[in-house]
C-alpha cells in the first residue's frame, strides 16, 4: 500500500486541534496509548498528516520516529486524506476467486484514478481492502458505506454512477 | 391467479434442520448466533447465559475451572490448535500479582469471518468466557483485540460490556463474590501479522505489532511483561458451553484428538456459502458436497483452500479426508481458523499460490530477514511464472527458498508462509508445467500468457478493430478478421466490444 507523504498542503479545521488535544490529554500516561489516539486523530482529520503526528508524539512524550513508526506499520493509518466518498473492493480469497480482480479495474476504469489513491477533485478514492468479513457475499465492494455483493463487472458502472450524481 | 390451498397432511415442510445445509451440522459455539438479539442481555441469560459462571464463582475453584478445560480436549481454534486447558494452565501457574486475560479477535485470516459473527451475534458468550477465565488464571483485567475492519462487531461489543458491567458481570464485585475483572477493548489498525499472539500483545501495549522470539510464552511474560492468557473468539465461545453441560458431552464430540466442533467459513465456488459448524472429522466431502451442496454451474471441484495464507490446498482426490488439526497437516494444509474456500477448474492454481504470497509480502512486519526478504523473492518468483518468463530452475529455487524460509523464520506468519506455494506444488506441479514449459496457463487466468483469437462467427465489421488500442486487428470489411499476438497487450476490449462471441482466449 502506498504511503507516501502527501503535496496537499495542511489545514486544520476550527475545532480540531482542540479536539486533538483533548483527546492527547485523556490518554496521556496510559499504558499503550499511541494506537488509540492515533485512531481518534484520524477520526477528527480523516488523516494523519505530519503536522498531527508532530502534535500527537509532543503531547505523549514521545519521539516522532516511534509515532511514525506505528502509523507506517499499520495500512489503516493513512498519512494522504481520502475522497469524500470512499471505494473499498475486498480482496480477500473468497472474493478474488470470485473475480474481485475484474471488479477493481471496472472501479478503476470508472471513477478515473488507482487503488491506494484520490482523484483530483478529492470526490473519490479507491481501496483494495483486505478481507471484510462478508465471504459468503463475494466478490464485495463498499461505497460510501453501502455493501453490495455477489457483483458482477458489468453492475459496477451502474452503481458507481449513483454515488457520482449525489 | 389461483386461490390458495389449503395445506393437506400429505405436504409436508421439511424442518430447516433437516436441510442438507444444516443437517449435519452441530452449533456450539454458534448456539445462540442468529437465535437470540446480540444487543439484549436478557436474551442471553435467558438461554443459560452467565449461568456458567456463576456457578464458576460461586461453587467452583480456579483449579477445578482449569481441569474442566483439560479434560474437555478443547484445542484453539485460532489455528495451530494448542490444547487450551494447558494454556490455563500455564497462566493459573505463573506466579504474579498482575496477569492479564486477552482475546484474539484479529481475524486477519482472508476468507475466514467465524469470529466476526461470534462477536456480532453473541459477544455475551466471549465476555462470561473471559471472565472465568481470569476467576481461574487468578487475572483482573482483560483485553479484546479486535481488527478495526469489523465495525458492527466493536460496536456491539461495546454494548455487551455496557450491559454485563450494569448486571454485576463485569466490575468489583462479580455475584457478590469479591471477585473483580474489567474488559477493555482495543482496536488494531490492519496488520495481519497482529493475530501472532506475540505481535498482537505489542501491537495492544501501542507498539508496531511485530512478533518476538518465544520463549518467553505469553502465559509466562506477555503484556506490558505479565503473565497472559490469550485465547482465540471462538475457543472462548465455546467454553461457557463446556461449563454449562460438562467435558464430558464436549469430548463425545469430535475425534480421539480433536474434540468438540469447529466452524468454517464456506466459501468460493461453492452453491451455500457461510458460516458452517460442524464435528471435528467430518469429512471435507460432506462440507463441500452435501452442505455447501458442490460446484454452481455443473463446474467440477478443484481444491479446498483452508487455512488462509498459512495453509494449503486439498486436491480433489483427497477429498474424502476427515477434517481435524492432524489429517490436514498430514497432507500439507492446516486447520487455521477455518477459512474454506472451494476453487472449481477456472481457478488457476499458481495464481491462488501468488495471490497468497503477496499478500505476505505486504503484511511481513520486516523484522526477520528470511520472511521480509524472502517472501518478496517467491513472490516475484511466482509472477515470473505467471508472467510466462519461468523456468523450469525458477520452480526448483521456489522449492529451495521456501524451505529457508519455513526453516528461519521467527513467527509463524514466515514459518507458514511458503504452504500455498509448497502445496500447489505438490499436488497442481503439472500447472506449474504448463506455465513453464508449454507457456499455457491451463484455467485461462495468467493473463500474460493468454492469447486472444478469432474464430469463425466473425462478420468482419470491424468493431474491434476501431476499438483496439494499438492496432493489433486487421482484416477486410466482410471478411473474417485476425489478431497480431506480437502486438496484442491482451486488454480485453475486442472482447467486450464484439456482439457475436468471435473472440476467443486461451
Amino acid at each position: 500500500m502506498p504511503n507516501t507523504k502527501t503535496v496537499v498542503p495542511f489545514s486544520a479545521a476550527p475545532g480540531q486541534l482542540e479536539k486533538l488535544d483533548a483527546v492527547i490529554a485523556g490518554y496521556k500516561g496510559k499504558p499503550g496509548a499511541t494506537m488509540p489516539v492515533l485512531q481518534e486523530a484520524q477520526e477528527i482529520f480523516g488523516y494523519l498528516p505530519e503536522e498531527v503526528q508532530i502534535k500527537i508524539a509532543e503531547g505523549l512524550g514521545l519521539s516522532l520516529s516511534e509515532v511514525y513508526g506505528v502509523v507506517s506499520f499499520y495500512t489503516q493509518f493513512s498519512v494522504n486524506p481520502k475522497g469524500r466518498k470512499q471505494v473499498s473492493v475486498c480482496m480477500g480469497t473468497a472474493c478474488y476467486v470470485k473475480g474481485a480482480g475484474e471488479i477493481l479495474e471496472r472501479v478503476e476504469k470508472k471513477i478515473g484514478c488507482k487503488a491506494g489513491s484520490v482523484t483530483e477533485d478529492g470526490q473519490f478514492s479507491i481501496d483494495a481492502t483486505r478481507c471484510i468479513g462478508a465471504c459468503g457475499l463475494a466478490p464485495v465492494m463498499i461505497v460510501d458505506g453501502d455493501v453490495y455483493g455477489r457483483l458482477s463487472p458489468d453492475q459496477v458502472d451502474g452503481i458507481l454512477e449513483k454515488y457520482m450524481k449525489g | 391467479m389461483e386461490p390458495v390451498k389449503p395445506h393437506t397432511h400429505d405436504e409436508t415442510v421439511t424442518s430447516l434442520n433437516n436441510t442438507d445445509f444444516y443437517k449435519h451440522q452441530l452449533r456450539v459455539a454458534l448456539r445462540n448466533c442468529g437465535v437470540i438479539n446480540p444487543e439484549s442481555i436478557d436474551e442471553y441469560i435467558a438461554f443459560d447465559g452467565y449461568s456458567a459462571l456463576a456457578r464458576a464463582l460461586t461453587e467452583q475453584t480456579p483449579a477445578e475451572i482449569v481441569e474442566i478445560v483439560l479434560k474437555s480436549g478443547l484445542r484453539g481454534r485460532g489455528g495451530a490448535g494448542f490444547p487450551t486447558g494447558r494454556k490455563w494452565q500455564f497462566a493459573a501457574d505463573a506466579q504474579n500479582d498482575v496477569k492479564y486475560v486477552a482475546c484474539n479477535a484479529d481475524e486477519g485470516d482472508p476468507g475466514a469471518f467465524m469470529d466476526r459473527s461470534v462477536l456480532e451475534g453473541d459477544p455475551h458468550s466471549v465476555i462470561e468466557a473471559m471472565v472465568i477465565a481470569g476467576y481461574a488464571v487468578g487475572a483482573h483485567q482483560g483485553y479484546i483485540y479486535v481488527r478495526a475492519e469489523y465495525p458492527i462487531a466493536v460496536e456491539r461489543l461495546n454494548i455487551a460490556i455496557r450491559q454485563a458491567k450494569e448486571y454485576g458481570f463485569l466490575g468489583d464485585n462479580i455475584f457478590g463474590t469479591g471477585f473483580a475483572f474489567d474488559l477493555e477493548i482495543r482496536l488494531g489498525a490492519g496488520a495481519f501479522v497482529c493475530g501472532e499472539e506475540t505481535a498482537l500483545i505489542t501491537s495492544i501495549e501501542g507498539n508496531r505489532g511485530e512478533p518476538r522470539p518465544r520463549p518467553p510464552f505469553p502465559a509466562v511474560k506477555g503484556l506490558f511483561g505479565k503473565p497472559t492468557l490469550l485465547n482465540n473468539v471462538e475457543t472462548y465461545a465455546n467454553i461457557p458451553w463446556i461449563l454449562q453441560n460438562g467435558w464430558e458431552k464436549f469430548a463425545a464430540i469430535g475425534t480421539e484428538k480433536s474434540k468438540g466442533t469447529k466452524i468454517f467459513a464456506l466459501g468460493g465456488k461453492i452453491r451455500n456459502t457461510g458460516l458452517v459448524e460442524v464435528p471435528i472429522g467430518t469429512t471435507l466431502r460432506t462440507v463441500v458436497e452435501e452442505v455447501g451442496g458442490g460446484c454452481p454451474g455443473g463446474k467440477k471441484f478443484k481444491a479446498a483452500q483452508t487455512g488462509g495464507p498459512s495453509g494449503g490446498c486439498i486436491p480433489a482426490a483427497h477429498i474424502d479426508i476427515p477434517i481435524d488439526y492432524e489429517s490436514l497437516s498430514s497432507i500439507g494444509s492446516m486447520m487455521g481458523s477455518g477459512g474454506l474456500i472451494i476453487m472449481d477448474e477456472d481457478n488457476c492454481m499458481v495464481d491462488i499460490a501468488r495471490y497468497f504470497l503477496d499478500f505476505t509480502v505486504d503484511e511481513s512486519c520486516g523484522k526477520c530477514t528470511p520472511c521480509r526478504i524472502g517472501t518478496k523473492r517467491l513472490c516475484q518468483l511466482l509472477d515470473k511464472i505467471t508472467g510466462g518468463s519461468g523456468t523450469m530452475e525458477d520452480v526448483e529455487l521456489l522449492e529451495e527458498l521456501c524451505a529457508h524460509i519455513s526453516n528461519n523464520s521467527l513467527c509463524a506468519l514466515g514459518q507458514t508462509a511458503p504452504n500455498p506455494v509448497l502445496s500447489t506444488l505438490r499436488y497442481f506441479r503439472d500447472e506449474y508445467e504448463a506455465h513453464v514449459i508449454d507457456k499455457k496457463c491451463p484455467a485461462g487466468v495468467c493473463k500474460g500468457l493468454l492469447q486472444y483469437g478469432i474464430n469463425d462467427k466473425c462478420t468482419g465489421c470491424t468493431a474491434c478493430v476501431r476499438v483496439c488500442p494499438t492496432g493489433a486487428i486487421s482484416g477486410k470489411v466482410k471478411e473474417k478478421h485476425v489478431i497480431d499476438p506480437a502486438k496484442c497487450i491482451k486488454c480485453n476490449a475486442c472482447m467486450e466490444k464484439c456482439r457475436f462471441n468471435a473472440i476467443v482466449k486461451g
